[in-house]
């Protein structure tokens, strides 16, 4: 009698802790992810952070990769293999799973360019045409909506990014072509080091 | 007689010297100066969409097409002389000349895309009545007085038709705030003011939202 008790409570315990917050960790295939994103998914090299990334960016972005509008040397070999199987529905739970971790800076910029990559970030450079990136990004490069947060994550990837536009990838990503294709190699390194020490 | 062969001829020099002048103003202007106006228009487009119809990003970029010149105009002023405030213009309308400035209002004065919409739908109704009526109880004047019956705008007076939802709402909402600053006697914003301050944030929305649609 005591032991089936005991039995039955340890029963209990394991269903208990399976049924419970089995949620995204457990129904989504998330260690796939943590590979290259790394185990609290703050990026490891190549492969952005997406703690902390907007949802609806995260999403979208899995659905590019899916549909190859997203189309970088990086995406065609990791990333569409990735996701070519995603419905829309999982890679909205993705999406929400990793948009709700907590994200730490990156602080991986060069510190002495950090002052000219914010004021390019607040003001952009009126004068050859580079259009501010607080208007879509936000003042603390914090995202919106579908936009990306870039605050913190790594300046290679910033970098990267920044430079593929006028490398003619993710056309279709329209505005962000044409207002990179306007930033010089110099200008495009102190933004991506400034944005890389953004909390 | 020689006299006036030798003025006619002066007079030719100038106007050869004065034609080169010009064609060379239009070279620049037209040509691949980033100062010239089709790199102003691609940067203008860059934020205000490709069309001209407006863009949502973390702050919501207003719609130009179909704007009057003459108000597009009169806010690049204000920006630059503090009368509206707006980092990011401030430092955009210091970098139009007036000619250049002239031409790219007259070209989103004759764009007419879709517009945006994107209003919650569920207080229509209340801004038509508003928009066309006003509220004689709160006195609120109606806005098509000003606006007109179709929200096109007249001169310095806006269009709205067409306008991004929380555009037009934040602008509703901050009168006092952003514009009229500096009391120039040639800034028109004031009145607003007291034209919407009995208004609520649900009527504001309604308004806000009627325009978002309307074409």
């Amino acid at each position: 009698m005591k032991r089936i008790t005991s039995k039955r409570a340890v029963l209990a315990i394991i269903l208990a802790c399976a049924a419970n917050p089995l949620s995204a960790q457990e129904s989504l295939p998330i260690r796939n992810c943590t590979w290259c994103h790394g185990a609290s998914a703050q990026g490891y090299t190549s492969a952005p952070r997406l703690a902390g990334q907007t949802h609806r960016y995260i999403e979208n972005s899995l659905l590019s990769f899916k549909n190859h509008t997203r189309d970088n040397p990086n995406s065609k070999q990791y990333m569409w293999g990735a996701a070519g199987n995603l419905s829309r529905e999982t890679a909205r739970g993705f999406a929400v799973y990793f948009s709700e971790l907590p994200a730490s800076p990156a602080n991986d910029g060069d510190e002495a360019l950090a002052t000219e990559g914010k004021s390019i970030y607040v003001d952009g450079r009126p004068d050859s045409n580079v259009v501010s990136c607080i208007v879509c990004h936000g003042p603390n490069a914090e995202g919106f909506e579908g936009i990306p947060r870039l605050g913190g994550m790594g300046h290679d990837y910033l970098k990267r990014r920044l430079e593929q536009w006028n490398e003619g990838y993710h056309a279709a990503a329209e505005p962000m072509p044409r207002i990179a294709k306007r930033l010089s190699a110099n200008e495009i390194e102190a933004l991506a080091s400034y944005l890389s020490f953004v909390r | 007689m020689k006299i006036v062969g030798l003025r006619l001829a002066t007079t030719a020099v100038f106007a050869l010297a004065f034609a080169f002048a010009v064609q060379a103003a239009d070279r620049d202007e037209g040509g691949n100066s980033p100062h010239g106006f089709q790199a102003k228009l691609e940067y203008c487009k860059t934020c205000h969409g490709l069309s001209g119809e407006g863009y949502r990003g973390y702050f919501p970029m207003p719609r130009l097409a179909g704007q009057q010149p003459k108000y597009i105009e009169n806010q690049l002023r204000a920006f630059i002389e503090r009368r509206r405030v707006n980092p990011v213009m401030f430092n955009v309308a210091h970098v139009l000349s007036p000619s250049t400035l002239a031409s790219l209002s007259e070209h989103f004065r004759n764009l007419n895309p879709e517009p945006i919409g994107g209003g919650p739908k569920d207080h229509m109704a209340l801004g038509k009545t508003i928009y066309e009526q006003g509220l004689p109880e709160s006195n609120v004047p109606a806005c098509s007085a000003c606006h007109g019956p179709e929200a096109k705008g007249h001169e310095e007076i806006p269009r709205l038709a067409g306008q991004l939802f929380p555009y037009t709402l934040k602008a509703l909402s901050y009168w006092g705030k952003e514009r009229g600053l500096g009391g120039s006697r040639d800034d028109t914003s004031a009145i607003m003011v007291p034209t919407t301050h009995n208004l609520t944030h649900e009527q504001m929305s309604a308004i806000a939202a009627y325009l978002s649609y309307m074409k």
